[in-house]
This record gives structure tokens, sequence and C-alpha cells, in this order.
């Protein structure tokens, strides 16, 4: 019906540049997801330059105190000014989302693909294995990790990124098996590419659209998590600015009026956490070749 | 009965909307068999999906008026027209498979369409439901009762999607390209079967088909159509002979037919004299009792039962079969994407089946012998641009970069007769006869001597087919290679190759020069096939 036998070349739009502009024109939320990122980006790489405040400066004389303009977001109860260490903590939080989804996005991804394109027993073993992870509720597999391995900010990443693992590894390795005999695959094999080669080279790169779904969301977990591991006093540690700590050391003040220390950072956790969410759909339509048309 | 007027219908798409059907009119009288021809892309599925009222999203009729016996199904409503549907009028699709709940046995689903427009009751549901099964000739109706689709072949899946279509007794039958798929023989017993039902029941039908031969056997009256308009209408008898549109003669010289020569399906200022292709008396591969053994649920199936032969240098074998006659298994071993469980494959005298699939891609012969797949769609990676597609080969055994590579991927496109412009494009972006084009640069690129053919054709529209062959042909006679070309199409066969043979459940059961097998066969199976294929009236002269 669409008339796609006209023998023009390839438009403008053609190129990386261009299409990630026009999937980004195509779509406003997309467009406010990746504003955001770029926000969050910002505070990570310049937020402990720009911040009015060293974080980790105590000052007895103004403990508790409320939002104001001198102090934004308030200040806590050692007067430590709460703007500056929310946006200091970006960078903490960010780092051990990134790297913790980065590591399980690579272990789950070979893991997967050997499994689906091999299959056999190595298949079953794999599968097996993901299932005895997926068995644990996985924040407790995480506690048990980090409180096994020590209280590092290493040991956090480590952790989040085993509970993900199964994660990717079932995506790829579904995605993987289904196109394993498909001809485009044969076709690399007469083109004299070895078994490994077709994998690496043209079967994983199409589960790339539905991987880039699951990254968004897992970066929206891993925050989460690893918040929530400090929360419990099981992450990072006092006095370093982290959302979770931050929460739950301003969580014993809420009672008592002082709403501010745990609301802020609580509110920049769930914009995080929004922004992560709301990536998905624009990730997967700039890496899905389908979508230039 | 049916009387369409002026309908036009069209969908919105991103780039704006699309005219699929542009104000035709036809009508269907009681009894009659109305058969509507084009290509893809024509509005023909179109125009029965509006008249079912039964469009994708996007999609609205525009103008014009449809009527069924007095009811205009254009006004009527939605819960009047889920009473039509399936009572009045029924649809038959194209894939079977995908027509039928895979969870659900088939009896139950005959038994859901009598209930839902109350012609039976739970209590009698079954009886009526086995009645409706062996109204379409199945054997053992009580059993096939319980049967779930995947337990049932392609053919038998159709007969119980027509039961389901035929059970309330229609009026008016719509088979939208119902042997699509289908193997030439299941093709025949099906469409033999729906006619004649039709006849018994006074029914009226219409056949949507691409195949212009299939509609002129079973066809009263046809339509052709092109880009939503129709083209032409008459008796199949006169379309054939006498052509008044020009779309429409290139439709019939464009199907395979008895006489017709591989240069006639191309219309008449494009034919060239045919190229002559040199078969010399060397082998340039023997294949000695080749056997491929699958482990089965149920004890080891032989998928290749230890056949024997030789493609000359130079020389285009056929390799005929229906599906599971072990064609497609032989190709692959031959093209070693799969290892045999015995025997050999001598290429030029020496034995390549005993380097294992896994290693062969650095053997030395693998440039030699290379492969053009059934589907270009499935065949290219959606990742990747025409051009990657075709430089793949020629980057990795040849290690050829940079320029050098560019100029001849460019020079591979010309041969081919792919724009130069369509290179940057993925394949999404082409339509199906340039997927083809692509799918065979890929495989001419290292100059294999030689090229397997898996029913390269099969997936396209017959003008593109009959580019396509063509091309092949060229190809075959500028290069000098030797083709093993695998169909289920005898009159495609008999076009291309000069020697044939005939598989059936593993084994070679008819061999020989093409001619003499397909003119006077000797094994009842080729008789069967030969049979089995549409003949389309002779047409005058051109």
């Amino acid at each position: 019906m669409v008339d796609m036998t006209s023998s023009q070349p390839a438009r403008k739009g053609d190129t990386t540049l261009g299409h990630i502009a026009y999937v980004l024109k195509d779509n406003p939320v997309t467009m406010l997801a990746f504003a955001m990122l770029a926000f969050f980006l910002g505070c990570a790489f310049f937020g402990p330059a720009l911040v009015p405040y060293d974080p980790l400066a105590t000052n007895a004389a103004r403990a508790l105190e409320a939002p104001s303009w001198d102090h934004w977001f308030g200040t806590d109860n050692l007067g430590r000014d709460v703007f500056s260490r929310v946006i200091v903590a970006t960078r903490l939080d960010l780092t051990i989302s990134v790297a913790a989804v980065a590591l399980s996005f690579v272990v789950g991804s070979i893991l997967g693909s050997i499994a689906g394109y091999w299959g056999g027993w190595l298949d079953a073993v794999l599968n097996r294995c993901l299932d005895t992870i997926m068995a644990f509720p996985l924040f407790v597999l995480a506690m048990g990790v980090v409180a096994a391995l020590g209280n590092t900010v290493e040991n956090i990443i480590y952790a989040t990124a085993i509970i993900n693992i199964p994660f990717y590894a079932r995506l790829v390795r579904a995605e993987v098996n289904i196109r394993r005999n498909a001809g485009f695959a044969q076709a690399a094999k007469l083109a004299g590419n070895s078994d490994l080669r077709v994998l690496a080279v043209h079967i994983f790169p199409n589960a790339l659209p539905p991987m880039m779904v699951q990254v968004s969301l897992n970066l929206g977990w891993a925050i989460l998590n690893a918040a929530g591991l400090s929360f419990i006093g099981l992450g990072v540690r006092p006095p370093t600015p982290e959302w979770g700590i931050m929460v739950a050391e301003g969580a014993n003040f809420i009672v008592s009026g002082e709403w501010w220390l745990a609301v802020f950072p609580g509110l920049w956790l769930m914009l995080a956490v929004f922004t992560f969410n709301l990536l998905g759909d624009g990730l997967r339509d700039i890496v899905d070749p389908r979508k230039r048309t | 009965m049916l009387s369409i007027k002026d309908l036009s219908v069209a969908f919105k798409t991103r780039k704006g909307e699309v005219n699929a059907v542009r104000g035709i009119s036809l009508d269907v009288g009681k009894g009659e068999t109305l058969g509507i021809v084009g290509e893809s892309g024509s509005g023909k599925s179109v125009t029965s999906y509006a008249l079912m009222r039964i469009l994708d999203a996007g999609g609205e009729i525009r103008t014009g008026d449809v009527s069924y016996g007095g009811i205009d199904l254009r006004a009527a409503s939605e819960r009047d027209m889920r009473d039509i549907r399936g009572r009045e009028i029924s649809m038959i699709f194209q894939n079977p498979r995908a027509a039928l709940n895979p969870i659900r046995r088939v009896g139950h689903q005959v038994e859901d369409v009598l209930i839902r427009h109350a012609q039976a009751t739970r209590q009698d549901a079954k009886t009526k439901a086995i009645a409706a099964l062996e109204a379409v000739k199945i054997n053992d109706a009580a059993a096939r009762y319980e049967a779930y689709p995947f337990e049932l072949s392609g053919g038998m899946c159709q007969r119980i999607v027509i039961a389901i279509a035929l059970a309330c007794k229609p009026q008016l039958l719509i088979a939208d390209e119902p042997t699509t798929g289908l193997d030439i023989t299941t093709q025949k017993a099906v469409m033999d079967l729906v006619g004649a039902l039709a006849k018994e029941r006074g029914m009226g039908m219409i056949l949507i088909t691409h195949d212009l031969g299939l509609a002129s056997q079973y066809c009263d009256r046809i339509v052709v159509m092109k880009d939503g308009l129709i083209v032409e209408e008459g008796a199949p008898g006169m379309l054939f002979t006498d052509p008044q549109h020009p779309y429409t003669r290139k439709l019939v010289d464009a199907t395979p037919r008895l006489g017709a020569s591989i240069r006639n399906l191309l219309p008449p200022d494009a034919r060239s004299p045919e190229p002559e292709h040199k078969v010399h008396t060397r082998p340039l591969l023997e294949v000695r009792d080749l056997v491929k053994t699958y482990p089965g649920k149920a004890g080891p199936v032989q998928a290749v039962k230890g056949i024997s032969f030789d493609i000359k240098a130079g020389q285009s074998l056929g390799l005929v079969g229906e599906s599971g006659s072990g064609k497609s298994t032989t190709s692959e071993m031959v093209v070693r994407l799969q290892d045999p469980t015995s025997g050999n494959i001598l290429f030029e005298g020496h034995d390549i089946a005993s380097t294992p699939s896994g290693k062969f891609m650095r053997h030395p012969v693998r440039r030699n012998i290379q492969m053009v797949f059934q589907d270009a769609t499935d065949s290219l990676n959606p990742r990747g641009t025409a051009a990657s597609a075709i430089a793949e080969p020629l980057a990795r055994i040849d290690r050829m970069r940079g320029a050098k590579l560019e100029s001849r991927v460019s020079e591979l496109a010309d041969l081919v007769g792919l724009p130069q412009p369509l290179l940057s494009r993925y394949p999404h972006q082409l339509s199906g006869g340039q997927k083809a084009r692509v799918g065979i640069a890929r495989a001419i690129a290292l100059e294999p001597k030689l090229l397997i053919l898996d029913e390269p054709t099969a997936a396209l529209d017959v003008s593109i087919q009959a580019l396509v062959l063509n091309l092949l042909v060229d190809l075959r006679a500028q290069m000098g290679m030797s083709y093993l070309f695998v169909s289920h199409d005898l009159n495609v066969v008999r076009l291309l190759c000069d020697e044939v043979l005939v598989m059936k459940q593993g084994e070679i059961v008819d061999r020989g020069p093409t001619a003499s097998v397909m003119d006077k066969p000797s094994h009842p199976y080729t008789r069967a096939l030969i049979e089995a294929a549409p003949q389309p009236p002779e047409p005058v002269a051109a």
C-alpha cells in the first residue's frame, strides 16, 4: 500500500542523531524524560562544584531550620544544608545504579545469549541457577550479600547487579532463541561467520529494543534498592550524603514536625525513578531500526 | 445477492492517508463464484474486510454502498453484523493455524460457532459439530473432534477452518488466499472440496487470490484489481485469451504455464533472447547415500533416506517435493548448514561432509557453495542496511575493505538490478522483490560455483517472480554457476532446470531430464503433482 518501490535515497533523518531528534519530537513524554535525565546527569557531574554549602559542614547554630532563602530545603539536626546534600548525593546514587545495571546487563546478556543459542544442558543448568536467584525475595538476597561481603559501595553494586541478572538473562535467552535459526543467522554463517560471531554481531543486537525497556526500569529499581539498603543501615554510611540514609535519618524528625529532612531526598529519589521509568519507550525507539521509516 | 457500489476505503498512517480501495463496484450472484485477483497491495483483502466491517484500526469506509440481500451492511449495527458474520457471510483466512485457537480442541471450536448462532443446543452440539467435520471430508471425524490444532497437518487445519466457516450454512463464503502456504496436492484437495460444497449448497463465493491460474480454474467470473481499482472484469477464459487491460496482460504473461519459455513471462518489450548456459560433463557435486536422522519422541525419524545424485558443472538441477519430503533438509546438508548422519558429499571430487558444519566457515569450499533463502525478509538482518548484507561475505571471506568493498557492492547491486540509492536502506524499507535481489546479490558476491535456491520466489508476486527468475537465468549464463533449485512449483522448475529430482518422504522417487519427467511422468506421485498444479487456459500468442 505504501509505495516503497520509489528509488529515492535514504532521507536526512536516517543519521543516528537525526533519528534521535525524530523520536524525541514524536513523543513529548520521551522529551520530558530525556530533559529530566539531562538535569540529573548535570547534578551528578557539576553538582558538587555548584552547591552553596559543603554537604558535610555542620553548623550547630542553625540546626533544624525550616526551608528559607538561605537554605532552600532547610537544614538537618547537625545544621547541614539539605539542598546541598540532596544534589551532591545524585552522583553517588546514579553511580551505584548505572554501575549495577551495566554489570547485570553485561553478565545477563552473556549468560542469556549462551543459553539461548546453544541450548541443551548448558541452557538447563543456567536456567536452574537463575531460578535459584529468583526464588529468594530479591531485597533480602541483596541484604544478605551486602551483610556477608561488607558494607561498601562496591558491594552494594554487586548485590544490586546479582539480583537483576536473571531478568536480563531470561529476556536475552528468549530473544536469541527465537532467532538462532532465522534466515539471516544462517546467511551469516554462509558468509563465513563463526557461531560466536553470528551470535554477537548478528543475533544479539536484535534483542536490544526490549532490553532498553528493561534497562530503564532497572535503573529506577536499582536506585530504590541502593537507597533501601542504606535506609536499613546496610549501605552507604553516614555522614556520606545519600538519599536513602537521608530519608532514614530524617524519618526520626517527621513526628516532631521537621518534615523537610525526609521529604526532599524522598522527592528526589521519586523523581529519579520516575525519569528512568519514562525513559524506556524512548530508548527502545532509538535502538530499533524499524522505527526509521 | 451481494452488491458493492463505489466502495472506497482509506487508512490513516503516520505519513498521512493511504487510499487502499478507490471506488470499486462489484456484484456476486447467488451460487456464483467470483475471483478477485491482484498482487500485494492491490486492495483485494481490504475490500473483503470492509464488507465484513472488520477493518484494522485506522481503516475507514469513505464512500460507497455495500448491500447484502437487501441489508445495508454499512449502516447495520455492530450487533446485527455479529449475527451476519458466520451465519450469512463466512470467511476463510490465509493461515489456518493462526485462525484456530491453539489450546482448544477443534471440535469445541466448531461447536462455539454453532451455539453462537443458535444452530445447536448444548445437547446436540457435539453431533452437529461432528457432522460439520464430516461435511468437509475429514476421516474419522469423531476422533478428530478431540484433536488440538497442533496435532493436525496444515491441510487438515484448513479443513477445520472451512468446517467452522460453513457450519451455519452461510449464503456467501469469502476465501482469502485459502491455499497459500499449503502443498500443491493439498491445495487441489481443499479447492475441490470448497468448490463442491459451494455447488452442493448453492452458496456464493468470493475467492481472493494472487494466483490467476487458480482463480481461472475455480471461478465463474474474475475481477482484476490494481492499486485499489478494478482494472478488468470477465470470464476466466476471456481474461486469459484476450486480456484488455495492459496490467491483466502483464499478469497473464507472468503466470508460469505450459508452453511458455522463461522470457515469455516478461512483458513483450522486455523479451531479450534467452542466454544459453553451458553444461559440462564433469560433475561439480556428487552426493552419495546421504542420510539424515533426527531423534524424535517416538524413536528416530529419518528425514532423508540415503539419496544419491550429481550436479554437473553449469547444470541446473530442480529438487521438487512437498513439505516433509526432505528437500529442505537435503539442501541444508549440501550447503553445509547441517551435518548428515551418514553419506558423502563430494565437491569437485573432495569430500566436504567430513568437516562439521560448525567449522565449515573456514573451509576453502565455503565461498563456492552459497544459498538464496526462501523468505527474503527473514534472511536479512533487520538491523543492517542492504549494503551491509551484500558486503558481509566479501568482508568476512575475502577480507575486502574500504573503497574496494564499496565499489564491489555497488557493482553487485547493478548486476541484480537493485537501484544504487536503495543500498543505504534497511530491510523494512524495501519491497519484497527488492529484498529478494539483495539476497541474490549477497549469495553471488563471492562468485560461487554452486548456488542453492530454496524456493526463492515463493513469497513474491507473479510479476516480481517473473523478473527474479529471468535475473537468475541471466546470472547463470554470465557467471557459469550451477543451480540446485528447490521448489514445490513444477511450472517454475520446468522453466529453469535441466534435470529434475522428485522427492517424497526422504526418497527420490523420480528423476531425469526436466522435459521427459514433466511430459511423461513415470511415477504416480510425479503425475499427481503435475495434475494438481492449476493450469491456466492457453493465452493467444502475444
